[in-house]
């Protein structure tokens, strides 16, 4: 069974629920990434961990002028990837199964899609094709919140607007950076032009041309998680998203973009990532910071949650950037934890919106915790993964991140771990305004049903054995997280060892 | 008598009919529809777009059997080689599409149909000379048979104001652009003396006259000249305009044939007579290149007339097939003509969606017609959503090859700065192509706006009614319900294009690969 069937199948199944219409199409999907859910678990099976390269590898020419191939393969950095976005796109579908939608089987159509272009984007193995994933990722959520978002029309179209001219300059820059590297690679090395990212590792390029290359690849990974200076597009286009592709969008497609870091950035510009490790370590602390305490004042459930991605966000980028093993697999596994509670808490935002006569205001909630107590205790759960208790995967990989960047740059740790209180006080502070307090007159608190649990426990599971056992996705993200630091590490190895010998001599 | 005929048969040239066979074809084609069409009456209706097609596809046919030829014919007036054919390719396909939208159109049968395809045909013949041309002067006489057919097309819808201020308009502005040509092309001959691209480029090898001013003003005013007709900033202000204007399937035609007839000239002048003083062009090409990305995308954002939008648009992809041109290597020219085929399928998928809505919908082109289009019509609104998204250049279309291959060039030809503009040049179009998408799927129909043609408007400005503008077009007499087969199929046939060569481009890139390779004197 090849990759190639994965990351097609939500497609093939996308276009079958237009043929038969919209009474199947939601059903349909269910199954689907049900499918492809099995299908991304038996790669994790069959997975061999400890072993260097890519796993899995379908390598074909697609234009083989222009020397871009169709490659797709496995290794540490995305199997756990692979596996979430498969989880996760099936917990939504499941979700959105349960709503009505206008014209439902162009929803579940543009549902596909994405996840097509979600799971092409984790397993591309060519920088050419990962662009036009990562491209194509934005055009199902473009039309899913447009035709679909919450808010009036005008505000859902500038939302939907917004996100898509955002992260398309990104993208557009960073596809021209893509070209760049495989032009000028080909040039400097004399050899033929290859956009194979393996390949663009043993070619590295000069010094110049890596920085600014460099920065257009930044460019389009910050704006898509969004980082702090530019997330111009989150409130519009997140007030605007429907919860479900919410949910991943939040939860996937910012990884997509660590992900894209970690894939390309680190192995294939050195030189760049070392040059420019402060200032993405910065942008990750003021991520951090302005997420929390933006989260903190939010006066909407959605906005808390979004703008903790946000402050998750800027600490997976700090993992990333600390440029050493311990800060990319806290990375990975942040990752990972992040997603999986953030499509709850999606979920649970849509459930209170729906017992609070659809306001998502805080101060139109409170005290449903007293008549749904499951609700209450699942939201609790969730809301301690996501302010990292110790015992949770959270706190191991927000534990792991921070180990990394002490080893690098202890001023940056010390700032980011003020991050980890901040997470405390905003996750606990909507917990209790919705949950507790005084009963709000229009709040209808009603017990979660058995349709929702679908969601709601199959995630709480998964986070809770997933901090039982944090072992599961690091000894897979092992071997191939050394491997991607380890030329970024040739050289800041040298770097630091330097600064430490000078700040230890008087 | 005889004798005479004897000396003038064996002085002439000698004529390759094999070669000359798919110009012929359109020649004979347009003549037979003119004189048939005559004496046809009521049937000329259905009768000469039928023999149009079957000239076009003669055309194409015989162009399939030449491909691979690469000749020199008539005593070196024309190029029949592999970017000639392509070309052709690219232009019969257009001209079909053109005469399936104008069956059915109030254009042909307000000029009679007989003259308005016999006139369609001959324009076609004019681009073919063009893109073959291998002499000064026939560049000139293909560039002139291209534009007069088309002045008179432009004005076919006569008793329409905005038709004939089209008409009008395209004719002047044509006629400076052919003068400017035709000075631009003596002073080329008076500096080199040779109307030949290859005595051109013999002369300027040896670089003795290279800086020369002759030689220089020569090559600016024929770039002007030609860059009139491929609407190029700045001397692109025409375009909106005529375009309004003029009825859309010859919009359409316009939009599509002229250009690819532009660049194909464009590429050949430039890579066979002046590669030896490209240095001396480049920049300038490379700078109106810029000029022309930024300004069309920039006017495209405020219109709200879709006509007037594609000719922004227009300009603006003008811009990126010139930056094809700048790079002067054959890779360039293969971007280019690769990005005329993608921008072909492109505006005939949006053009036919346009035709379609201006029959059915009181609001004519503006973008109101398209509100609601996505739950009404989604057979008329996924032509239009795809083809936004190909000329925005989203993967999975053709556009975003295209795209990438022109940057791809660029790139290594050394102009990486002009990769950027086109890339800023594509995020600025983000804005307008989204807002067309936005429309269809985002909005509700304005009231009314699929009423019968009773609900037709009396007087221009009142409240809720739709515009009637100096330039706008209203395409049917009669607004009528549902699509016209033809102009659907023609709009999911362009569509199907854009889709196939966006997933499994190898083809068109062989294709391109091949009419890039037959220009031999660059690398």
């Amino acid at each position: 069974m090849t990759l190639s069937i994965l990351i097609w199948l939500p497609l093939v199944v996308a276009l079958l629920g237009v043929i038969l219409g919209g009474r199947i199409a939601p059903k349909l999907t269910v199954l689907g990434t049900l499918v492809t859910l099995g299908i991304a678990i038996s790669f994790v099976v069959r997975f061999k961990s400890g072993e260097e390269g890519l796993q899995f590898v379908t390598d074909e020419a697609w234009i083989s002028e222009l020397g871009i191939s169709y490659k797709l393969g496995v290794d540490g950095l995305n199997v756990v990837l692979i596996l979430l976005a498969a989880f996760l796109f099936s917990l939504s579908a499941i979700f959105a199964a349960m709503r009505e939608w206008e014209r439902p089987s162009l929803f579940f159509f543009w549902f596909g899609v994405a996840q097509t272009a979600v799971l092409g984007a984790f397993v591309a193995q060519d920088l050419i094709l990962f662009v036009a994933f990562f491209d194509l990722m934005l055009i199902p959520f473009y039309f899913l919140t447009g035709i679909w978002g919450s808010g009036d029309r005008e505000t859902r179209v500038r939302g939907t607007q917004k996100l898509v001219i955002y992260t398309l300059v990104g993208s557009l820059l960073m596809l021209v950076a893509a070209i760049a590297t495989g032009v000028l690679a080909a040039e400097q090395h004399d050899t033929d032009i290859t956009y194979s990212i393996s390949a663009l590792q043993q070619l590295p390029l000069s010094d110049g041309s890596q920085n600014w290359i460099f920065l257009c690849f930044a460019a389009a990974f910050l704006v898509k998680m969004p980082a702090f200076p530019l997330h111009g597009w989150l409130p519009d286009g997140y007030k605007a998203m429907p919860l479900p592709a919410l949910g991943v969008f939040s939860g996937v497609l910012s990884k997509v973009a660590a992900y894209g870091f970690l894939r390309i950035v680190l192995p294939v510009f050195p030189d760049a990532s070392v040059h420019f490790q402060e200032l993405l370590l910065l942008i990750a602390l003021g991520s951090i910071l302005y997420g929390s305490v933006m989260a903190f004042s939010a006066q909407n459930v959605r906005m808390v949650v979004a703008f903790s991605s946000v402050a998750q966000m800027g600490f997976i980028t700090l993992g990333i950037f600390a440029l050493n093993e311990d800060g990319v697999q806290g990375a990975l596994l942040q990752m990972v934890n992040h997603g999986l509670v953030t499509v709850p808490l999606f979920f649970i935002v849509g459930l209170l919106a729906a017992r609070a006569g659809g306001s998502e205001e805080i101060r139109d909630l409170g005290g449903i915790a007293f008549r749904a107590p499951v609700l209450a205790t699942l939201f609790l759960i969730v809301s301690l993964a996501t302010l990292a208790m110790p015992g949770s995967a959270n706190f191991a990989g927000e534990f792991l991140i921070l180990l990394g960047v002490f080893r690098a740059k202890v001023a940056f740790a010390f700032f980011a771990s003020i991050g980890v209180a901040l997470a405390a006080v905003y996750a606990l502070r909507a917990f209790i305004k919705a949950m507790h307090n005084r009963v709000n007159p229009g709040v209808d608190s009603r017990e979660v049903s058995f349709r929702d649990l679908a969601v709601l426990v199959p995630s709480v599971i998964v986070i809770l054995a997933l901090a039982l056992y944090p072992q599961f996705g690091l000894e897979k993200t092992e071997t191939t997280a050394k491997e991607t630091v380890a030329q970024v590490q040739a050289k800041t190895g040298q770097l630091t060892a330097d600064k430490t010998s000078e700040e230890h001599q008087p | 008598m005889t004798s005479a005929l004897v000396t003038a048969a064996a002085r002439a040239p000698h004529i390759d009919w094999a070669g000359l066979s798919p110009l012929v074809a359109l020649a004979v084609g347009g003549v037979l529809v003119l004189l048939i069409g005559i004496f046809l009456g009521r049937s000329a209706r259905n009768v000469t777009p039928l023999l149009a097609i079957v000239a076009l596809a003669a055309s194409l046919g015989l162009s399939v059997w030449q491909f691979g030829e690469s000749k020199s014919i008539v005593s070196g007036a024309l190029a029949i080689d592999d970017l000639t054919l392509t070309l052709n390719f690219v232009l019969c396909a257009t001209g079909i599409a053109a005469v399936l939208l104008s069956w059915r159109s109030r254009a042909a049968s307000v000029a009679g149909h007989a003259e308005y395809y016999a006139l369609l045909l001959l324009s076609l013949l004019g681009m073919l000379v063009l893109v073959g041309a291998e002499n000064l002067v026939t560049l000139f006489v293909g560039f002139e048979l291209l534009s007069i057919p088309l002045y008179v097309l432009c004005a076919a819808e006569f008793r329409r104001e905005g038709s004939l201020e089209s008409g009008l308009k395209y004719l002047i502005v044509g006629s400076v652009g052919s003068a400017t040509l035709l000075y631009g092309l003596a002073l080329l001959y008076g500096a080199t003396g040779s109307t030949d691209f290859a005595g051109i480029n013999e002369a300027l090898r040896d670089g003795e006259i290279a800086g020369d001013v002759l030689l220089l003003s020569g090559v600016g005013l024929t770039l002007v000249g030609l860059a009139f007709k491929a609407s190029v900033a700045p001397f692109h202000q025409w375009t909106p305009d005529v375009y309004q204007g003029a009825p859309t399937p010859i919009t359409a035609f316009m939009a599509v044939a002229t250009k690819v007839a532009a660049f194909g000239v464009l590429l050949r002048l430039f890579d066979v007579a002046l590669p030896s003083i490209s240095p001396d062009w480049g920049p300038a090409v490379a700078a109106l290149a810029a000029i022309t990305i930024i300004v069309g995308n920039v006017g495209a954002l405020g219109q709200s007339s879709l006509k007037r939008m594609l000719a922004f648009s227009g300009v603006a992809q003008a811009g990126y097939l010139l930056a094809g041109v700048v790079v002067g290597t054959q890779l360039g020219a293969k971007a280019t003509v690769f990005y005329l085929v993608v921008y072909a399928a492109m505006n005939i998928a949006a053009f036919a969606v346009v035709i379609a809505r201006e029959r059915a919908s009181i609001w004519g082109d503006e973008i109101s017609a398209f509100a609601g289009l996505g739950r009404a019509q989604p057979l008329l609104a996924w032509p239009l959503t795809i083809a936004m998204l190909g000329l925005a250049g989203i993967p999975v279309t053709a556009g975003f090859i295209g795209k990438f291959y022109l940057i791809d060039a660029l790139v290594s030809g050394d102009y990486a700065w002009l990769a950027i503009v086109l890339v800023i040049g594509s995020m600025i179009s983000l804005g307008y192509y989204l807002r067309v998408i936005a429309a269809m799927w985002m909005s509700e129909p304005e009231a009314a706006s699929a009423a019968p043609a009773a609900a037709a408007p009396t007087v221009a400005g009142a409240p809720g009614a739709p515009p009637i503008m100096a330039g706008g077009s209203q395409e049917a007499d009669e607004l009528v319900d549902g699509v016209q087969p033809e102009v659907l199929g023609v709009a999911w046939l362009a569509t199907a294009v854009i889709l196939f060569f966006g997933i499994i481009p190898q083809p068109l890139f062989e294709l391109a690969g091949k009419a890039g390779e037959s220009l031999v004197g660059i690398f």
